[in-house]
């Protein structure tokens, strides 16, 4: 469905962020891409979503491909017409609007069926139907987070993109999100899933990446990642060499000690 | 006493017009960021416009008319000359306002030549009596008119589509564009509305009085009506505009009987006494909006 194809992105016309990128996020699935901050998630994003224009960034080389069309070239009202929608990292929300206002900007482009959706987005967020006409700058981080998400599911979009859904919430939290997006794609969107909580992500996507300084440096089956010892180490936790700074690192480390023995 | 709501009629009056230039200011700087100086080339050119109309059409229909073309107008200036400039220095932009306000008033003023012009209204200077007391039928129309209009804004903003999505964008523009709103377009519209605005605003200066080159002057007044009211603010627009005409006329009435050791022009300063005493009080304006965050 979508497809990243040697995708490099430029900021300011000097800073080069993402040096030849490729990805694929296949219909139906949910893909976790993972990397330290500054790799250049939430930029990938922007290249696909068309809000790179905003910040001075600009795709220098590759395409984004949606069901084989390009649309890194254009403005972020078509993308989200042809149905990939983004959910910025920290959430974002009106805070000066109420809890059904902001569902409504969500309906922007959708606005035929509004009732419908906010139905359904009622119906899977309980606690954000009983907030509806609050303002929802009062609402908790999860409760906002909820919010996000809803406002994106108003536009029935077919792709979601989710920057850092975990983002600073609690671990009660962070399980609600997890099971909700494994709902949102049971209900048949397909999710590219951006998360520093690897654990999270790895244990709801199908497929994940690593991506690393503007490079992805890993591609594989979710539930081999989570298997992989350098993973495990740098992300997860769970290594025993503390010592590692990034994965690159680990990387260099590994090849050192392979041709030491 | 007749002379006490007279006096409250006339700035009343006076003070829609404030309101409506004001309002016109505050739409766009909410959706743009940017302090457009230009609102007084399309008063001018909305009145000027109408004294050609008039004699064409009924004058409803020609300020209809005229409001609908200036919004064109304005509409088309931002595509052309704002738009270029989105992400320059804000103090850039408003220079750039501040020029095409005075090219455009030049280019209308060639529409004016020496003699003065007539909006063709049909009240004039006609009086009407309001309990016992004889007010301008004028300063009726324009408190009137500007009632509607401010109804009318408020309507779009907080129930239709749109307006909502202008609210949003001037909240906070990259998310709004998440949201699939058309952030350009939010742009050219908020142009149109203070077009429009002022254009209607010209129209009701100039009625029961004339069209002449200095009748942008009037829309200087809308300057400490907006800091009256925050910068921001659609209500503190209205709630400064009438309250620059309120004290203007006030003052002007009972200032040389009162405190006659102000001098002689004292009305004319006292929207920026009221402006600054305001200040001093409430740095971001009546209505300034505090920002909404969790504690
Ligand atoms: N508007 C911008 N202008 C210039 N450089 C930028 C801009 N936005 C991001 N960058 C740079 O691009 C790089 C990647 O940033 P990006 O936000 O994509 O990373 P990220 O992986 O999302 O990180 P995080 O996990 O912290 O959100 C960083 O070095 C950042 O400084
Ligand atoms: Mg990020």
């Amino acid at each position: 469905m979508l497809s990243v194809r040697n995708l490099e992105v430029v900021y300011h016309d000097v800073i080069l962020v993402l040096r030849g990128v490729s990805l694929e996020v296949p219909e139906g699935e949910i893909v976790a891409l993972l990397g330290a901050n500054g790799a250049g998630k939430t930029t990938l994003l922007r290249a696909i979503s068309g809000l790179l224009d905003v910040h001075d960034g600009e795709v220098t080389k590759g395409s984004v491909l949606l069901d084989g069309r390009p649309i890194h070239e254009l403005p972020p009202t078509r993308v989200v017409r042809l149905g990939v929608r983004q959910v910025m990292e920290g959430r974002r929300i009106f805070a000066e609007l109420t809890v059904e206002e902001n569902l409504r900007l969500g309906a922007h482009t959708n606005a035929g069926a509004l009732a419908e959706n906010l139905d359904r987005v009622y119906g899977l967020f309980p606690v954000i139907k009983e907030r509806r006409g609050r303002t929802a700058g009062y609402l908790s981080g999860g409760e906002q987070q909820m919010l996000a998400v809803g406002r994106a599911l108003m536009s029935e979009p077919k792709l979601l993109l989710l920057d850092e859904p975990s983002l600073g919430l609690a671990p009660k939290m962070v399980e609600q999100i997890r099971d909700i997006i494994v709902e949102i794609n049971r209900q048949g969107t397909t999710v590219l899933l951006v998360e520093q909580n690897a654990t999270m992500a790895l244990a709801i996507a199908g497929h994940g990446y690593v991506l690393e300084t503007g490079k992805i440096v890993m591609d594989r089956p979710a539930q081999e990642l989570l298997q992989d010892e350098d993973i495990r180490e740098f992300y997860l936790g769970l290594g025993a060499e503390g010592a590692a700074r990034s994965f690159r690192d680990v990387k260099h480390y590994r090849r050192r000690k392979r041709w030491l023995s | 006493m007749t002379e006490f709501w007279q006096s409250v009629a006339r700035g009343l009056g006076n003070g829609s017009i404030y309101a409506l230039l004001a309002l016109g200011f505050v739409i766009i700087y909410k959706s743009t960021r940017v302090v457009s100086f230009a609102q007084p080339a399309f008063m001018l050119a909305g009145a000027v416009l109408v004294t050609y109309l008039a004699a064409e059409v009924n004058f409803f229909l020609a300020l209809v008319l005229s409001a609908l073309a200036v919004a064109l107008l304005a509409l088309g200036v931002e595509r052309v000359t704002v738009r270029p400039m989105v992400g320059k220095p804000v103090f850039v932009v408003a220079i750039i306002t501040l020029g095409l306000d005075i090219v455009i008033r030049v280019i209308v003023n060639g529409f004016i030549g020496l003699d003065v012009r007539q909006v063709g209204d049909p009240w004039g200077l006609q009086t009407v009596n309001l309990l016992g007391v004889p007010v301008q039928q004028r300063y009726l129309a324009m408190l009137l008119t500007t009632a509607l209009m401010v109804a009318a804004l408020f309507a779009f903003f907080r129930y239709t589509r749109f307006g909502l999505a202008m609210r949003a964008a001037a909240f906070d523009q990259e998310t709004a564009l998440a949201q699939g709103v058309p952030v350009g377009a939010v742009f050219a519209t908020s142009w149109a509305m203070a077009g429009g605005l002022a254009a209607v605003a010209g129209v009701l200066v100039g009625s029961g009085a004339s069209v002449d080159q200095n009748l942008w002057i009037i829309a200087l007044k809308a300057l400490p009506a907006i800091i009256l009211g925050g910068l921001d603010s659609l209500g503190g627009a209205v709630a400064g505009g009438l309250a620059v005409g309120l004290v203007e006329s006030l003052v002007g009435t009972y200032q040389a009987d009162l405190a006659p050791w102000l001098g002689q022009n004292f009305a004319v300063v006292s929207p920026y006494v009221l402006m600054l005493l305001v200040l001093l009080m409430k740095p971001y304006g009546l209505f300034g909006t505090p920002e909404v965050e969790r504690v």
